[in-house]
């Protein structure tokens, strides 16, 4: 008789902290569709939006079938309550002005690109069969989002001014994505995860040379750690879910 | 009954909506095909190209349709994502349609390549061959293609983005 094997397999929980990042930053660039600085932009932000969600779409259908309680995708996207999102605050802060949401997409896609880069080569054959699809999305979103944080950077005073707020505003926040708890150590034990603090010396490789290029300074490290992915949410995550999730909750089952 | 050749061959004029000079098959995600001898039934594996991609549902239902109006009994279209699409699985003859249809064809990718900062691709132009073009819009109407103008005869053209 054979023996009986498992399948390596990514947890839930850990599923839903990498869905609902990629849902929410998605739904904060959305925002832009119609309103973008100028056209080019305008269609910038929305594909990055149309690539995340896709990915959260992915991610989502793979958590509820993991979980086992007959959730899809979209019963996790639309009837979840705040507290029970595990994206990281970072995603779901406002976008603020061009250079607040560039800065963001740069700082949030080159932590993407390395967590994909990672999941690649993750023992669950799903997991890693999303990563290696969403690496290449997510270099291309760095590519585009870094070049703005040089061009406004190294910009007029203006532009200069926007983007060192936008730097001082964002910074801290990203300090939480190298946090990891027990869920994060055991999918990493298995083999399905990833360590997130390990990623934080290469990112600080990608990100800080583009923050020389736009002669942005590197803010100090601050004791401060949002705590998103565990649950606690800035006020903002209920707005911005009031405006996602109204349309199905009022209209439960509705398709088109 | 339908074979497995004929499949194939009615799926090479499933064409893109986005792109409709490339049949599915040419476009290379459809990573396989089989039909059942004795019950007729196709079972289809396609491999989307970007994850958003909003046309992925619309070619699932053309692929459904073309194969049940050639003699499939039912089918089947199911998603594998790995190995991820790329653009280096285009059919052979796939960039020269694209050039006359007005889409600058994609180059070779640079996968896994460093992001080089302030360096142009500069994709010939469709239309006149000419190396002087620039980039308008990284991202253009569709996941996969940016926008570009020719500075030589002035025309604007489409590139599908090498990934």
């Amino acid at each position: 008789m054979d023996a009986v094997t498992t399948t390596p397999a990514l947890d839930a929980a850990s599923l839903l902290r990498l869905g609902d990042n990629a849902l929410i930053l998605g739904q904060r660039l959305s925002e832009l569709c119609g309103h973008g600085p100028v056209l080019e932009e305008d269609i910038a932000t929305t594909n990055i939006a149309l690539d995340l969600i896709g990915q959260a779409r992915l991610l989502l259908a793979l958590a509820g079938q993991r979980e086992g309680r007959g959730r899809d995708e979209d019963a996790l996207a639309f009837l979840r309550d705040a507290a029970d999102f595990r994206n990281v605050t970072l995603v779901e802060l406002p976008n603020g002005d061009f250079a607040q949401v560039m800065l963001r997409v740069f700082l949030m896609s080159s932590f993407q690109v390395l967590a994909w880069e990672a999941l690649s080569g993750s023992n669950d054959a799903d997991v890693a069969g999303i990563a290696v699809r969403s690496v290449k999305e997510a270099r291309y979103h760095a590519e585009h989002s870094g070049e703005w944080v040089i061009r406004l950077g190294d910009g007029t005073d203006a532009s200069r001014a926007r983007m060192l707020a936008a730097l001082d505003a964002l910074w801290p926040y990203t300090a939480e994505l190298f946090v990891d708890d027990a869920v994060d150590a055991a999918a990493a034990a298995a083999g399905t995860g990833v360590v997130w603090a390990s990623l934080q010396p290469t990112w600080r490789q990608r990100v800080e040379p583009v923050l020389a290029e736009a002669t942005l300074p590197v803010p100090a490290a601050t004791p401060f750690r949002s705590r998103g992915r565990f649950g606690v949410h800035s006020e903002h995550l209920g707005h911005l879910l009031a405006g996602m999730q109204q349309l199905h909750r009022a209209h439960p089952g509705a398709t088109w | 009954m339908l074979d497995n050749a004929t499949a194939w061959t009615v799926l090479d004029a499933v064409l893109d909506p986005e792109v409709p000079v490339l049949s599915v098959v040419e476009l290379g995600i459809v990573r396989a095909v089989s039909v059942d001898a004795m019950t007729g039934a196709a079972d289809v594996v396609v491999t989307p190209t970007y994850s958003g991609c909003p046309a992925t549902e619309v070619i699932a239902d053309a692929i459904r349709d073309a194969l049940l109006a050639a003699g499939a009994t039912q089918v089947a279209v199911r998603t594998q994502l790995e190995p991820a699409w790329t653009t280096d699985w285009l059919a052979p003859g796939a960039a020269e349609k694209l050039r006359a249809y007005g889409i600058a064809p994609p180059g070779a990718r640079a996968d896994g390549a460093a992001v080089v900062r302030f360096v142009p691709r500069r994709p010939p132009c469709p239309r006149c061959g000419s190396r002087a073009t620039e980039q308008l819009s990284r991202f253009g109407a569709t996941a996969c293609k940016a926008l570009y103008r020719c500075t030589d005869c002035r025309e604007p053209f489409e590139h599908f983005k090498p990934i």
